[in-house]
């Protein structure tokens, strides 16, 4: 198990190290860079470039050296908790992303927990009552939730929000607290504003979510073991938890490594219609902008993300099964 | 002796789309106290359905629309109470719970679906008695692994902490049955018990509910479409065929006289050892099939059947490593690898059929497979000789093997999942031709319909999906799909053991015929023995990755010599009550360990056992000829 431990978190490395020189690379792939960008900006709102201060800035970023060069300065800092600078904010990334990371997460990770809440009650409900009148009809509701256009959902919220509760509109809080230190107020005030975004975004993931807690547990309920448990004597319910159900959690724990990522970087579009400070927008334009370390910064934390959380479910899963614990491949 | 349960006027229906379909319909039957009621009949006849009604463990659209299940257990109702009549108890109700796994309890075919695989059987085992006995955890568990061991596990208390996948299928079926006696119910339903096991296993399971019968003193009611089970177990027959009750009476009765027409077609279907030379199976349904014109022109461009083999295996060794014998902290250099085939040989005369018998995990699948080259053995060749030439299949490219895929085919046993459910009959059958670019669209549309005509299908069903079709339907589509490309060679894995026995008869003759008629040879892998018997001309067996002997079909059965031929042949079921299983003289899985097997057969010490001719083309495992050759095991 150690062995397996260590040699797993080996290929982790090599993984990211792979996805670095990828990242870097599409970065780059496109024509110019960000000075080019910024020239180009300040031209069309006739404004004079200045050429030796192009130049000064050029060398200033290092971006005239070559991109092997420019790469491995930029991993280097990475090892060492530099993430760079950013041209466009100006600010070192550490401080323009700040805030924000913390941020999406408390909204993404409520999301995920609304979601689980709110499709593990109707999925098992669906499956355990096939075809009846509230599987169809939570069934039709979890697919209302699927086609209508979040951003949509999501302007109808707010002006609810705003005429019943008096939220104000957009943000994750009331503007006066804005750029302030944490207080118990502002933490409310976050709380207040974080409903609304967690539903929109959040209808959307249930329809999904049920449909295929539905399909796991309704193909485990037919199975033999089912059976035998209900021959021995148990209760539906307690029968429902111990087999079936069990069973069919295993795609969820897999799905972790999916998840993740999604807590950082999901919902760019509802975030950009209800201008929530989030990183969705911000990699979105760090992107448009070619603000290589801003960008790169982002890119890496998520495949980062995505590679801890395959192995987080990987050995979950070895823990909850001991089929994938005691039986391995026979290499042929 | 009084009677335990009392089934009176049965009705269940299945409340479908299409309105009510009535699945048991008037049965009636009694099972007295400690005695053995068989019912017998093929899928869909009922028998499984009255089983669930017994227990309520009907599927969701079937009900019980009629009649009464009387069942008189003085633990359920008290020393003065009246019968419980089962049929009116709500089937989610607290009443029948306590009924059902405690008083009645239930095994099921398949151990391995039917045991939980994240759960240990320990934990399985004494869930029950957490329900019905007021048992503390610690008690329930001591009361478990009392029963592991009356089961025969030779190591209970390890056994309470392993999960089903790490037990053979035998011991699986021995947890399940522990799981249900565990509570020592009045009554036990064993629907197709041993269907699922190898012959040597079966009898030992049979045995054992013999044994935990009489320890018990419970009733067993007995669910199986092998006659032969029947024969040696029951107390008292039913037949049942559509839902209805054909014949019933005590076992003697009905072997001896069997009545109605439906149960003597049944006795006919069923391959027997006492068959006569040429005697064919009458299946309850017989097919109707032929050969068309274009299959015709293969049959006349074959070569003749000569004594020169089709196909040589020449010591084909292979083995696997095996995690699931790993600790969670040992290293991978403890693996040590099993030796699945170990240094095989054999050949295959053109227009012969040879059978292969053994138990499963003898890797008998695993030489097939590296025969068709989907796994490379370790070491060894396999000679294919196509019109006197001779290759080597394992040192071809994967280039040069396709044209002699076309030679060799193969028919799976499950024709469930070897059929993709998303082509139609037409796609799955041109699909082969496609591959290998034989002929144009109205070419293989011909030809296709000819191979319906060959398995005897209706050509209008080709834009059918598999599933509009029966279990034995399917077979017949796998066995057309592996004709279309006009083999020489056809590897059959099992191709009858997931049928019922009246399907079973059919697809036998069906494939008796059509190598009669294409002149094709046939390697039939099987473990039951009476099938391989019926079909092949000479048969191999393996045990423990080894060929043990091999022999003509007559001398071979007649006359086996190896120990494990002999524990083999002793373990089939006779439908004949006459001709009872002897019990006593099972030996507790020895019989496929080299290790136990008597001098000359054992090993006398590292040098392999060599196989020695004692004529008459009978060949034998042995470090010198056995001296009392015909002698009683």
């Amino acid at each position: 198990m150690l062995e397996y431990l260590i040699r797993r978190v080996f290929s982790m490395m090599l993984t990211l190290a792979a996805i670095s020189v990828l990242v870097f690379i599409i970065i780059q792939l496109p024509p110019g860079d960000y000075l080019s960008t910024y020239i180009a900006e300040l031209q069309s709102q006739g404004e004079m470039v200045d050429e030796e201060k192009i130049e000064f800035l050029r060398r200033q970023y290092g971006l005239d050296k070559s991109m092997p060069e420019q790469y491995f300065t930029w991993v280097f800092g990475l090892l060492q908790g530099d993430l760079g600078y950013s041209f466009e904010y100006n600010l070192p990334v550490n401080e323009v992303v700040g805030d924000r990371l913390f941020l999406s997460m408390v909204l993404n990770f409520a999301t995920i927990i609304f979601i689980y809440m709110v499709s593990f009650p109707i999925g098992v409900y669906s499956a355990t009552h096939q075809y009846s009148w509230g599987d169809h009809g939570l069934t039709l509701i979890g697919f209302l939730g699927l086609a209508t256009p979040n951003f949509l959902l999501a302007l109808v919220l707010l002006y609810f929000a705003n005429v019943w509760f008096g939220t104000s509109i957009g943000g994750l809080m009331d503007p006066q607290y804005l750029d302030q230190p944490w207080t118990i107020d502002k933490a409310w005030s976050v709380a207040a504003h974080l409903w609304v975004p967690v539903v929109v975004i959040g209808t959307s993931g249930t329809a999904g979510m049920i449909r295929r807690l539905r399909a796991n547990l309704l193909d485990e309920l037919h199975k033999q073991y089912v059976v035998t448990g209900r021959a021995k004597g148990l209760s539906p319910g307690k029968l429902l938890i111990k087999y079936p159900l069990r069973m069919a959690l295993n795609p969820f724990i897999a799905d972790i490594g999916n998840l993740l990522p999604q807590v950082v970087s999901g919902s760019v579009i509802v975030s950009s219609v209800m201008s929530l400070p989030t990183t969705g927008p911000m990699l979105l334009g760090a992107l448009q902008s070619q603000d290589m370390y801003l960008a790169g910064s982002f890119l890496i934390f998520l495949a980062m993300l995505t590679v801890v959380g395959m192995f987080v479910s990987d050995v979950l899963l070895t823990v909850l099964d001991p089929r994938i614990r005691l039986t391995g491949s026979t290499r042929a | 002796m009084s009677v335990l349960l009392d089934v009176q006027n049965l009705g269940v229906s299945f409340d479908t789309p299409s309105g009510l379909v009535r699945a048991v319909s008037d049965v009636s039957f009694q099972i007295s106290a400690g005695s053995t009621v068989a019912i017998v009949g093929e899928s869909g006849s009922g028998k499984s359905v009255t089983a669930q009604a017994i227990l309520g463990l009907l599927p969701r659209p079937a009900s019980i629309n009629s009649g009464e299940i009387l069942f008189n257990d003085v633990e359920s109702h008290g020393a003065e109470g009246a019968p419980i009549d089962i049929a009116k108890l709500d089937p989610r109700s607290e009443a029948f719970r306590q009924i059902r796994g405690n008083r009645i309890s239930m095994i099921f075919q398949e151990p391995m679906t039917s045991l939980s695989p994240l759960h240990t059987i320990g934990d399985q085992i004494s869930e029950a008695l957490l329900l019905h006995r007021d048992a503390d955890v610690a008690e329930a568990k001591a009361l478990s692994i009392d029963m592991l061991e009356k089961v025969g596990f030779p190591d209970p208390v390890r056994a309470f902490d392993t999960y089903p996948f790490e037990l053979s299928g035998g011991l699986r079926q021995r947890a399940m049955i522990s799981m249900a006696l565990v509570c020592r119910p009045a009554l036990l339903i064993a629907d197709e018990p041993s269907t699922a096991l190898d012959v040597t296993i079966q009898a030992q399971i049979l045995k054992l509910i013999k044994d935990m019968q009489q320890d018990l003193g419970m009733a067993v009611l007995m669910i199986t479409h092998d006659l032969g089970v029947v024969a040696n177990m029951a107390d008292e027959v039913v037949v049942a065929y559509h839902g209805e009750i054909m014949e019933r009476g005590s076992t003697k009765d009905i072997f001896s006289k069997p009545k109605h027409p439906y149960l003597k077609a049944l006795l006919k279907a069923v391959p027997h050892f006492d068959m006569k030379d040429g005697e064919r199976l009458v299946p309850l349904r017989e097919i109707k099939h032929e050969a068309g014109t274009l299959l015709r022109e293969y049959v006349g461009a074959k070569p003749k059947h000569g004594k020169a083999p089709i196909l040589s295996v020449r010591n084909i060794s292979k083995s696997f490593e095996n995690r699931s014998h790993k600790g969670l902290f040992t290293s991978s250099a403890a693996i040590k690898p099993t030796l699945v085939v170990d240094d095989v040989s054999f050949d295959i005369k053109r227009g012969e059929c040879l059978g292969l018998v053994g138990e499963s995990g003898c890797g008998k699948t695993t030489l097939s497979k590296i025969i068709m080259r989907s796994i490379n053995p370790d070491n060894g060749e396999v000679v294919f000789s196509d019109n006197g030439e001779d290759t080597d299949l394992l040192h071809l490219g994967d280039q040069a093997m396709i044209p002699i895929r076309q030679k060799i085919q193969y028919i799976f046993q499950d024709p469930f999942s070897s059929l993709n459910p998303r082509m139609t009959v037409h796609d799955l059958l041109s699909e082969p031709l496609a591959i290998h670019g034989i002929g144009d669209a109205t070419y293989r549309r011909e030809f296709v319909q000819e191979l319906m005509n060959l398995v005897g299908l209706d050509p209008r069903w080709l834009n059918r999906y598999p599933h509009s079709f029966s279990g034995g339907q399917r077979q017949r589509v796998g066995i057309a799909r592996s004709l279309a490309l006009k083999p020489d060679l056809v590897l059959c894995d099992e191709p009858v053991s997931a049928l019922d026995v009246s399907v079973q008869a059919q697809i036998l003759n069906l494939l008796k015929d059509l190598q009669k008629d294409l002149g094709l040879t046939y390697l039939f892998i099987s473990h039951n023995l009476a099938v391989v018997d019926y079909i092949a001309d000479r048969i191999a067996v393996m045990c423990a990755g080894q060929i043990v002997e091999v022999a003509p079909r007559e001398e071979l059965f007649r006359n086996p010599m190896h120990p494990y031929t002999r524990a083999l042949v002793a373990a089939v079921p006779y439908p004949d009550p006459n001709h009872p299983l002897d019990f006593a003289a099972l030996k507790e899985e020895q019989a496929s360990s080299p290790a136990h097997w008597p001098e000359p057969f054992g090993p006398l010490d590292d040098t392999t056992t060599p196989l020695l001719n004692c004529g008459k083309g009978h060949l034998i495992r042995a470090h010198k000829k056995p001296s009392s050759a015909g002698g009683p095991a």
